[in-house]
């Protein structure tokens, strides 16, 4: 061997190293300036209407860019444990360790990992675009289908595909050893010449990258992976990232087992293909001297399989891992000012915020922080109480009161018409009318005699037994609605509450001070005078709500439980939605009956829903 | 402060009925207990070898599972000895009554029995609904949901059961089909539940598990509070306003947590294990009252304490010697003032019948003329001691924490501004 020519060989492989990392770099800047751009297009927005979008901006945008930043800062440590196990040797503990080391070290290494930092990006890049605080529900099957064949999720489902193999690249890279490249020399057995071959192992990690890329973006879909849902206690992002890590890992290891098993399977039956087809076009010749892939004995190898679910793993955490720290990012409390003191920021007040139509997230983050409030911050309440300097109007509590009844009417109005369109189809019997439907279409899928009982309108299905699928339990688009309204709905009830607190809160302060007793006690009347003008409107509007609510639980399926899933990264606390609001409710009702006791007579309702009212009291309800 | 000398002595012969004008009276005639419900009477039979048996499994699969069990020892219990060693009520393991609980709003209770079964009370009507769910072994605590008519927790060995008993239904026995299930794997035994004063969380606790969940129970979801020390959580008490809560762990070491971004702090016992039961306004005198209660009585265990709502009395359950003859469980009753400076004043001893030891106690949680303190017997009665005096702040002047003591049964003096106008 010519050792001047082995110098150049190897010369010329790291400069052409150098150029491909240089590529990589490049097009991660394009990615980074795609971002900038997107950014600034907000920006300009904001610049041309500065109301909400300003706001949406600073709030939202940063904290998605935030959570980019941390998954980015975290891909080391990941991609770190990655190597350790994936040159795990239990005899030889010393070498296995050194050669971590120096494979750390390595520029292939650094390389793989300019090359992960790009698609942690364009991962982020997506968890901001199809985020949504509404989860899709899918009425049929056939809904289902046309969500996955979208146009935008194709895109989504091709990207992710390409990451998918991108990442796998890396993770074969690695490794090392046999899996590294796709091609390998080989000598053929009749002329004994060297040529090269296709490397069938390098090929079935790429094609398994693919594999697991499309099963992420399909799963994606069906568990509602970019619904965003807020907690129900408040933490500091870093415990909250501790708390949520080992059932991230977890899923992500699960989700790899399975994804391994159902490639080993698909690759069994259909591997041929894509093999012949990479190895005609890039002129490869097929090693016939190694066991094919695609047979028993071929894939019952056991370094092989360890291989294919601890890259899987890899795959899946990187993925899981941005889409936490996105969720845990987004959902963070964020405290609006309740009255501004200068015009310019008058739109970020809270009563504006909470008006808000356009950004759903900054209403539900509006939303959030008023029952932080009122459960919290008594100075905050206070603000929330206080009268207009000049005019004396309870402009604060007027704004933020007349929000929340509007959007409880609204969601009252939605049930209400929801149950009219159930009730007349449940009376016509016509086929079409039910084929129209969709809330009556899920049957179809479901035992036969769910579906004779909610034609025939009895009420017998509530015991009938339930598919087990993802999907039925919300059918109809009026109960998605409800369901997309209920998250708004529950932090909302903080307010209901305030009235209770702020009896209290000014009457520790008038009787502390001896003198100005009386004159302080009539200012703090003034204050609950300001709520109190109120509380008709409110409670009429939360005894009506409750029995739409409560009709709404006479429905067929309204009242079964979801199937609990076991483990999944999507988030499945939207099945429960109903029964959340069911709970909030009445909860709601009782801290207003027990606060104000025999009072509530003096307040000007309706003799039916005193009626209610009373049995709340008694605690009947 | 005070020692047992300045306590009026007490009548051994007969059972206390109530506290009249400063006074505890007691029946003149033995048999004669108007307060008492029946005896509450319950069988169980347990394959003897294969309890045994499995308990020896269980406690080797647990021992060699947790590294740490030789730091605390009480991982090294069978599942019913750790309920039975964490429970509120003692000697769990052959009580008649396994747990108790008022409910906070209306006049009913709960009390779970020997043979895994839950009946309710209600004082004026004669249906005591029976709760039995294949889930529910090993009833360790008992609590209602504030601010609901219907919700119960139950703290069972291998999950968390929510009963929703509709108050206005006249059924006996409710079906399995009323109660939610509510597991996470290696959370159990539980051995502690506590709802926020809202009723909006439930927080649940396992001294196997070191972490804690808060439970959002509509939606069935759990998040896990986890923090190392300690080796698993036995205890969790909410502070009246909801803002704080505490988790008392097996060793010497308990935590507070405050219920805004859930952060807590370490606190760390003097000596032996934490037995702090009630939280009220961070009860450092509840701790010194402890030690002092430890340094009288030369105890080596203190039981229960138990407030009533308005801060006036304080009831304490001390644990008697088995070993020795004339040592029973005692509950001692202390008149308490927490203003202008905090005052203890001996009150007296609640006696049972005789040979009965009280077991657990709990004070009514709005009882109107003044408080009424409830007691678990070892013979399977319950009985409702009354003491009936007028509020220290009715009386005297306006000061402000005694308002707020007495403000939330009381709310004639306040009236609304519709009211007013009118």
């Amino acid at each position: 061997r010519d050792p001047g020519k082995n110098r150049c060989c190897i010369k010329a492989s790291r400069r052409r190293l150098y150029i491909n990392c240089l590529c990589v770099i490049r097009i991660n800047v394009i990615i980074v300036e795609r971002l900038c751009l997107r950014l600034k297009g907000c920006m300009k927005c904001a610049c041309a209407r500065p109301d909400s979008h300003l706001i949406y901006f600073q709030v939202v945008i940063w904290r998605a860019v935030a959570s980019i930043a941390w998954s980015v800062l975290l891909l080391p440590v990941t991609a770190a444990v990655f190597v350790l196990l994936s040159r795990f040797s239990l005899f030889h503990p010393i070498q296995w360790i050194s050669d971590c080391t120096s494979l750390l070290a390595a520029s292939s290494t650094v390389f793989s990992l300019v090359v992960l930092c790009g698609v942690v990006l364009i991962t982020g890049f997506f968890n901001l675009e199809f985020y949504t605080l509404v989860p899709a529900i899918p009425c049929s099957r056939m809904a289902l289908l046309g969500t996955v064949l979208h146009p935008r999720q194709c895109v989504h489902s091709l990207v992710y595909c390409t990451m998918g193999m991108l990442v796998m690249w890396c993770a074969s890279v690695t490794i090392g050893g046999r899996y590294s490249t796709l091609g390998t020399p080989c000598r053929q057995s009749e002329s004994g010449e060297v040529v090269t071959c296709l490397n069938e192992y390098h090929l079935f990690i790429l094609l398994a990258g693919a594999f697991m890329g499309y099963s992420h973006s399909f799963l994606g879909v069906v568990q509602n992976m970019y619904y965003v849902s807020f907690q129900p206690i408040q933490q500091y992002k870093y415990p909250r990232f501790k708390g949520c890590l080992p059932m991230v890992v977890k899923c992500s290891v699960i989700q790899a087992l399975y994804s391994a098993r159902n490639f080993a399977a698909f690759y069994f039956f259909f591997g041929y293909a894509p093999k012949t087809w990479i190895s005609s076009t890039l002129n490869l010749q097929i090693d016939s001297s190694i066991q094919p892939l695609d047979s028993l004995t071929g894939l019952l190898d056991f370094s092989l399989l360890y291989h294919l679910s601890i890259s899987g793993t890899f795959l899946y955490l990187t993925w899981y891992l941005t889409v936490l720290l996105f969720r845990i990012c987004v959902t963070e409390a964020y405290s609006f000012p309740v009255q501004s003191t200068f015009t310019e920021d008058a739109e970020q007040s809270l009563p504006k915020v909470l008006a808000e139509k356009n950004t759903l997230v900054m209403k539900f983050l509006a939303l959030q922080d008023l029952a932080l409030l009122s459960h919290h911050s008594l100075s905050r309440r206070l603000e929330v109480f206080s009268l207009s300097q000049p005019g004396g109007h309870a402009h604060n509590w007027n704004a933020i009161s007349r929000e929340c009844l509007s959007l409880l009417s609204e969601l009252t109005q939605r049930l209400v018409a929801h149950q009219d369109a159930v009730a007349s189809n449940g009376r016509v019997k016509s086929q079409s009318d039910i084929a129209e439907t969709p809330r009556l279409s899920v049957p179809l899928r479901t035992p036969g005699s769910v579906f004779k009982s909610s034609v025939g309108g009895a009420n017998n299905a509530l015991t009938a037994p339930f598919t087990p699928d993802v999907n039925s339990p919300f059918s109809s688009p009026a109960i998605r609605r409800l369901v997309g309204q209920q998250d708004r709905q529950s932090p909302c009830f903080g307010t209901e509450q305030s009235p209770h607190i702020m009896r209290r809160g000014p009457k520790l302060w008038s009787a502390s001070t001896g003198l100005s007793h009386l004159v302080a006690a009539s200012f703090s009347e003034d204050q609950f005078g300001v709520v109190q003008t109120t509380l008709p409107n409110v409670l009429s509007c939360l005894v009506v709500l409750l029995e739409a609510v409560d009709r709404h639980f006479k429905l067929p399926h309204a009242s079964s439980k979801p199937v609990r899933t076991i483990c999944s990264m999507g988030d499945s606390t939207y099945k429960t939605l109903r029964f959340a609001l069911r709970a909030a409710l009445k909860t709601a009702i009782y801290k207003i009956t027990t606060t104000f006791g025999e009072h509530l007579n003096a307040v000007n309702i309706s003799t039916e829903h005193r009626k209610r009212l009373q049995q709340f009291l008694e605690f009947k309800d | 402060m005070c020692s047992l000398g300045v306590f009026p002595a007490p009548v051994t012969a007969a059972q206390t009925l109530l506290e009249r004008n400063n006074e505890l009276l007691s029946a003149l005639h033995p048999g004669e207990h108007p307060q008492t419900h029946e005896p509450l009477s319950a069988c169980v039979s347990v394959p003897r070898f294969l309890a045994v048996g499995s308990a020896c499994v269980l406690a080797l699969l647990r021992w060699a599972s947790s590294f740490h069990g030789s730091l605390f020892p009480h991982l090294t219990l069978s599942s019913d000895e750790m309920v039975a060693e964490f429970s509120q009520m003692l000697d769990w393991s052959d009580s008649a009554l396994r747990s108790f609980a008022w409910h906070p709003h209306t006049d009913k209770f709960a009390v779970a029995l020997l043979d895994d079964s839950i009946r309710i009370y209600k004082s004026n009507s004669s249906a005591t609904p029976t709760l039995k769910h294949r889930c529910q072994r090993s009833v360790c605590a008992l609590q209602w949901k504030p601010l609901c008519g219907s919700a119960l927790a139950v703290a069972c060995q291998s999950c968390l059961l929510i009963w929703h008993v509709d108050p206005t239904s006249l059924s006996t026995r409710p079906s399995s089909g009323c109660a939610q299930v509510l597991s996470h794997p290696g959370h159990s035994p539980i051995t502690s539940i506590a709802w926020s004063p809202t009723g909006s969380l439930l927080v649940s606790a396992s001294p196997v598990d070191t972490a804690m969940m808060v439970w959002d129970v509509a939606a069935e979801s759990a998040v896990p509070l986890q923090r190392v020390g300690g080796g698993g959580v036995t205890y969790l008490s909410w502070s009246p306003d909801g803002s704080r809560l505490l988790a008392a762990t097996p060793s010497a070491l308990f935590r507070v947590w405050e219920t805004r971004m859930w952060t807590c702090e370490r606190w760390p016992c003097l000596k032996g294990s934490c037995q702090v039961r009630k939280l009220r306004k961070l009860s450092i005198t509840v701790f010194e009252l402890m030690y002092a209660f430890i340094y009288f009585f030369k105890l080596t265990f203190f039981s229960q304490t138990s407030w009533d709502p308005r801060g006036e009395r304080l009831a304490v359950l001390l644990k008697g010697d088995s070993q020795a003859v004339n040592h029973p469980s005692v509950i001692a009753v202390f008149k308490t003032r927490s203003s202008p400076v905090f005052e203890l004043l001996p009150c007296g001893f609640v006696m049972g019948e005789a040979g009965a030891e009280p077991r657990f106690m709990q004070f009514h949680p709005h009882f109107q003329h003044g408080a009424l303190l409830t007691v678990c017997w070892s013979d399977g009665r319950i009985s409702h001691v009354p003491f009936y005096f007028s509020s220290a702040g009715l009386l005297g002047g306006d000061s402000p924490q005694q308002a707020l003591a007495s403000n939330t049964a009381d709310h004639s003096s306040n009236k609304l501004y519709t009211e007013q106008i009118s």
